[in-house]
């Protein structure tokens, strides 16, 4: 055992070496129109050894630190708790919803400019993870290309209002519908897959989308993106210095204040805050309810679940229109918020934090999915001082975290369906 | 109350069931037995609907639904309980039984819930436990009790002893005994063949997709061939 463990840690750390010498270890300088070899400075060496030395240690030690890892959880006074009665917990739960929507309504008057532009990203990625938690989460359907209706969402926005020059709240639904459309179309073909081929065909699919949208130059303008996206009005008031449109008024004009930029920021933030709360508010309803249930069937046993009178297709399509319905939803506001879109913003890193939010949240938890969508998007934003370091950090973190609560950060408790007593 | 006229089920261009007839009247209990292989499930299946025959009839209560979908076959008083039982592992117990109840309305699965609880007082017990961590007894009384919460006219259970102890067995086969008094109908694929004969008003022997004997459960036990072939000699 122990000699095995030696063994296996000497290979790795051989290996650190192998791959860390010729990449950090030798410098490329252009002298003149030349490209010289030169090996890199001393400190580097040393670290590269010294990371060799990291990871022998840890490998060596591996199975007492990793089982030092799994006991952390015991020390948090939550973990081996029973379960709270569920009427209490619906109660906390509400409370703190309250809590939480209490204190985002806040936040724009006491925060700066930058954080207030930085949780409208936020509250679009917990838009996103909650659609995508109830195809992969809830009825266990492993999407990997859900970005493509995120893509399809803002596309339909952007192209609506640069070729027929329509408003945010009309192509709010629309944009949702159409991405949902997309998400109905697609459920056809991965009905009879399950797993890793799901997963595949649901990857190719995002590919498509994006290259479809970077190649359809005539109607997309391709790589190049379409800018010029329309902010959202309030009630025919506009937050430009201008007005754009004729009969719309300006919003510092209705009310006699001075133009300040920061208040159509506040007022997108505010706008993406009603739109997140309706997404929860409505899957949670969804969730309680015989389709809900359905998925979570699905998940469970495709066997049982279809033995028992639940259509397969009903069910798998319905999960995948709704989450890409509010995919749809995300896409809009994105749209909006930026001003400007190109395919770069959906690319497969996209669909894959999402898909990392959803799983660090905890699959299935509204709750937990929130909380992940906030410490995923803010984090990094945090963290810029080490900005090369960013996806590094990002990796190590969901390694550790997989290690640790391998069932999220707040596990989802199902709400038991309460049958009134007898009268 | 179901009929199979003639089955014959492919898998690809494999040929499982080569022309089975059989039929089970309101009101009995069944048996069909046969070997690994022989394609025991492959029939309650098809019955199902998934997979669909490629050739044949089959009726339930006179209605031709050899090509209806499975979700609709379900719904039409007919309930399986499935090969290894297939509880939803994630799900408490009184979830398991209320998704049984998913098309009736609260009402009924209240009484429902009742009359399981009845018939499996250890359910009642474990009513909050995942179902995932009960034992295989427990969960083989919980796929029963889904399927019953269905409100079927006619139940098909498929080995619902595998992998039990004798004394298990024993509970499930008098409760299956019961439901037949209920007035539901019992069609019971078994690899143990003793008390599944016993038990049944009228038996089948599946050999290789195709039926090799029918009879009642009585003639079937004193059958020397039957005897030496699923008795143990
Ligand atoms: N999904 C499938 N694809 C291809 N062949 C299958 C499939 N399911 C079953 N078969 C084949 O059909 C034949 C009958 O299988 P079936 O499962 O019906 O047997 P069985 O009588 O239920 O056996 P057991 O007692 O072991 O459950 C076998 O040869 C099996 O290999
Ligand atoms: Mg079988």
């Amino acid at each position: 055992m122990a000699t095995h463990n030696i063994k296996h840690a000497l290979f790795s750390a051989i290996i650190t070496l192998i791959i860390s010498a010729p990449i950090l270890g030798l410098d490329l300088e252009s002298a003149g129109t030349e490209l010289k070899l030169t090996g890199a400075s001393t400190s580097t060496l040393v670290s590269i050894v010294l990371a060799a030395i990291v990871v022998f240690l840890f490998q060596t030690f591996r199975d007492s630190i990793m089982g030092a890892l799994g006991q952390m959880p015991k020390l948090n006074r939550f973990a081996d708790r029973e379960p709270m009665p569920q009427e209490k917990r619906l109660k906390l739960e509400n409370i703190f919803l309250i809590v939480l929507v209490a204190g985002a309504l806040l936040w724009p008057f006491i925060a700066s400019r930058g954080s207030v532009d930085l949780a409208t990203l936020v509250l679009i990625y917990v838009m996103l993870a909650l659609g995508l938690n109830v195809v992969v989460g809830l009825a266990g359907l492993l999407d990997l290309g859900y970005v493509a209706f995120y893509a399809v969402g803002a596309y339909t926005f952007a192209l609506l209002s640069q070729y027929f020059g329509v408003s945010f709240w009309v192509a709010l639904p629309t944009g949702a519908l159409i991405a949902a459309l997309f998400g109905f179309l697609l459920g056809f073909p991965v009905l009879r897959l399950r797993g890793d081929y799901l997963a595949i065909v649901t990857l190719g699919f995002g590919e498509i989308i994006r290259i479809l949208l970077n190649n359809w130059t005539s109607l997309t303008g391709g790589p190049n993106g379409i800018g010029g996206i329309p902010d959202p009005t309030l009630f025919g008031m506009e937050f430009g210095r201008r007005v754009k449109e004729e009969g719309n008024i300006s919003f510092h004009d209705f009310f006699g204040i001075a133009y300040d930029s920061t208040h159509k920021i506040i007022f997108l933030y505010l706008i993406a805050l009603v739109l997140a709360l309706v997404t929860f508010l409505i899957i949670r309803r969804l969730m309680k309810m015989p389709v809900g249930r359905s998925w979570e069937a699905l998940r469970e046993d495709e066997i049982a679940a279809r033995s028992l009178g639940l259509s397969r297709t009903g069910v798998k399509l319905s999960a995948f229109t709704i989450g890409a319905f509010f995919a749809g939803f995300a896409g809009t506001v994105f749209a909006s918020k930026q001003g400007f879109i190109s395919p770069e913003s959906f690319v497969f890193l996209e669909s894959a934090i999402i898909l990392a939010i959803v799983v660090l949240g905890g699959m299935g938890s509204q709750f937990g999915v929130i909380l992940a969508a906030v410490a995923v998007t803010v984090l990094p934003e945090l963290a810029r001082e080490f900005s090369e370091y960013r996806m590094l950090i990002f990796g190590a973190a969901m390694v550790l975290m997989m290690v640790w609560r391998p069932q999220g950060l707040m596990p989802m408790r199902r709400i038991h369906i309460i049958l009134k007593k007898q009268e | 109350m179901l009929l199979l006229e003639d089955i014959h089920t492919h898998y690809g261009k494999i040929e499982a069931l080569h022309g089975v007839s059989v039929e089970v009247k309101k009101g009995e209990i069944v048996s069909l037995i046969g070997a690994n292989g022989a394609g025991k499930t492959t029939l309650l299946m098809t019955v199902c609907g998934s997979p669909q025959a490629t050739s044949g009839r089959v009726v339930l209560e006179g209605r031709d639904i050899t090509r209806d979908k499975t979700s609709d076959i379900m719904r039409s008083g007919i309930a399986i309980v499935p090969e290894g039982r297939r509880v939803f592992p994630g799900l408490t117990v009184e979830e398991n039984l209320h998704m049984g109840g998913f098309f009736n309305t609260k009402a009924e699965i209240r009484k429902s819930q009742q009359h399981v609880y009845g018939l499996f007082p250890r359910l009642k017990e474990r009513e909050h436990q995942r179902a995932g961590t009960m034992s295989g007894g427990e969960q083989q009384m919980l796929a029963i009790g889904r399927a019953l919460m269905t409100k079927p006219r006619m139940i098909i259970l498929d080995e619902p002893s595998l992998g039990l102890a004798p004394l298990i067995i024993k509970q499930i086969f008098e409760i299956i005994g019961h439901l037949r008094e209920e007035g539901i109908t019992v069609f019971l694929v078994e690899q143990n063949a003793h008390q599944a004969l016993h038990l049944a008003d009228r038996g089948y022997v599946l050999e290789n997709g195709l039926i090799r004997l029918q009879d009642t459960g009585a003639n079937l036990l004193a059958n020397p061939d039957v005897q030496n072939a699923y008795l143990g000699g």
